[in-house]
């Protein structure tokens, strides 16, 4: 499905994803651990084309996505959940959601979006700055989602939200993914949810994948050591 | 100062005075809608503002050159084709300025200072070369002309009422563009956020392009608007650029409601205030207490409350 091959990411001359490779397959969600500066980030960013890529291939069902604008791998079917969110602030929740739907031929907010996240539709009216950051995050889910992708990124989606809401959203996630057949990769720092939410567990450091294993083989101290400081 | 009046020429002058001041008030708010668009919502400091405007005007000189000579049994309605022009050609040089220019320095905002200052010199320039340095006027159809009594005392000069009209509908247009509009809509998500408006499938070049020459458009609208009340001339952009800036600023960037309230107050202290005081005078007052409401509210008068 999404097949990533010795991707190279840099800043100028310093290099932060350094050959990395991994293979997405169809319906599967991998979660992508690590420590602060490890490139996590930088390997979402690259993905949806915000930083572009030094060199390596990332193919999206056979398409060669490297070396494509943003707006391009939207259309090819990758959507982008940012760290922080990045929600329209000033913009109401349902124009919010609206401007996901630019790569496709619908012009209302399908109310399947909104069954999956009531909240939205109460507050449809309301600016998106004006919700909590647990609201925010759902908004930024479903933006994404409004440009029916193929792969969801989510990049730290549990990064300032309380304990309660994050075990939901491992819920919901995979609730969409069951539903909508898509794949998704989410980096996190946060161990719990990411047991919770993934088919496969993968740890990078320094740029490279260091290690890559089915959830139910993983042994959680183990891992635990490749996160602490 | 008032001592030399009775009440009811004193009630005259303001209602006169008031009208003019609605006058200016529309230019000034035509102008500024193209500005809060460019310099508000995108962030570009155009000095060359005043030149597309300049444009605007010279395309409705030219338009009715064209239907004096060819088509007078249309000249009555010539200055609406003539508006419908000044956007086309002015919205077209904006997209070719952006994609040469603009587009280069997003995030290099001081630069597109610079830059813009130095394409204002060259439009100076051309309009000179090809206009020649003297001021040209327009001649409107008669219809436009004179002037309706609404008593002995209180004039209301027509094109004043027609300019009003127009600037009403631009603005309302304006508005339900950027907010009900699926381009609108793009538009102001790009603004608020480039690189995440890209991530979420906007084409974020071609609406900054559109963004941007849209402004320009209406600028061009202003300048067509601008010869009903004053004469054109290479250099006649430049008086209209600082007041312009002044209104974009003082309403709160990225606020259209600002900008008509805060083309409003300005354009109506400068106008009453010009019949009793010096012209001079009546600007430094307006600069004066700009500045003062300024340093209370460095946001402007109008902006929005969320959190970032």
């Amino acid at each position: 499905m999404l097949e990533i091959k010795d991707l190279h990411v840099a800043y100028g001359e310093s290099e932060v994803v350094k050959g990395l490779n991994l293979s997405l397959k169809e319906n599967e969600i991998i979660a992508v651990l690590g420590r602060n500066g490890m490139g996590k980030t930088t390997l979402m960013k690259s993905l949806i084309g915000m930083i572009p890529t030094k060199s390596g291939s990332v193919q999206l069902k056979g398409k060669e996505l490297s070396g494509m604008k943003s707006h391009d791998r939207v259309a090819a079917g990758v959507g982008f959940v940012p760290q922080g969110r990045m929600i329209f602030s000033t913009m109401t929740v349902e124009e919010n959601i609206e401007t996901g739907l630019t790569t496709t031929k619908e012009s209302k907010v399908p109310e399947e979006l909104y069954n999956i996240f009531p909240i939205l539709r109460d507050f449809r009216k309301r600016r998106g700055g004006n919700l909590s950051g647990g609201q925010q995050q759902q908004l930024a889910i479903a933006r994404a989602l409004a440009s029916n992708p193929d792969v969801l990124l989510l990049d730290e989606p549990t990064e300032g939200i309380q304990p309660s809401i994050i075990k939901e959203m491992a819920h919901t996630l995979k609730e969409i993914r069951d539903s909508h057949g898509l794949s998704i990769i989410v980096s996190e720092q946060v161990l719990s949810f990411a047991l919770d939410v993934a088919d496969r567990i993968i740890v990078i450091e320094k740029g490279k994948i260091i290690h890559d294993q089915p959830k139910d083989e993983v042994d959680e101290e183990q891992i635990a050591k490749f996160l602490s400081v | 100062m008032f001592a030399d009046y009775t009440w009811a020429e004193l009630g005259s002058i303001f209602a006169m005075q008031g009208f003019s001041g609605l006058i200016l008030f529309a230019v000034l708010l035509l102008m500024a809608l193209g500005l809060a668009i460019i310099f508000g919502q995108m962030g570009v400091i155009n000095m060359a503002h005043g030149e597309f405007m300049i444009l605007g005007a010279y395309i409705t000189y030219l338009t009715s050159n064209l239907f004096a000579d060819f088509l007078p049994s249309l000249f009555d309605i010539y200055f609406f084709i003539a508006m419908i022009f000044a956007f086309i050609g002015t919205f077209l040089l904006g997209m070719l300025v952006e994609w040469s220019l603009i587009r280069h320095l997003y995030k290099r905002p001081l630069d597109t200072l610079l830059a813009t200052w130095g394409l204002s010199l060259i439009l100076q320039q051309l309009y000179r070369t090809v206009f020649g340095p003297r001021e040209v006027g327009v001649s409107l159809p008669d219809w436009m002309m004179g002037s309706y009594a609404l008593t002995d005392t209180i004039e209301i000069p027509i094109n004043g009422i027609i300019v009003m009209v127009i600037t009403f509908v631009i603005t309302v247009g304006v508005f339900l563009f950027l907010q009900k509009s699926r381009k609108g809509k793009q538009a102001r998500a790009v603004v608020q956020n480039r690189a995440m408006a890209g991530a979420v499938g906007i084409n974020t070049a071609k609406v900054d392009r559109f963004t941007f020459a849209l402004g320009c458009g209406i600028a061009g609208i202003a300048g067509a608007t601008f010869t009903m009340i004053g004469s054109t001339g290479p250099t006649s952009g430049q008086l209209y650029i600082v007041d312009t800036f002044l209104v974009v600023v003082f309403g709160g960037a990225a606020s259209l409601l600002g900008t008509i309230a805060s083309a409003f107050s300005i354009a109506q202290a400068q106008s009453i205030m010009e019949f009793f005081l010096s012209g001079s005078m009546a600007k430094v007052l307006t600069l004066l207490a700009v500045i003062v409401i300024l340093m209370l509210r460095p946001q402007g008068l109008f902006s929005l409350k969320v959190r970032k």
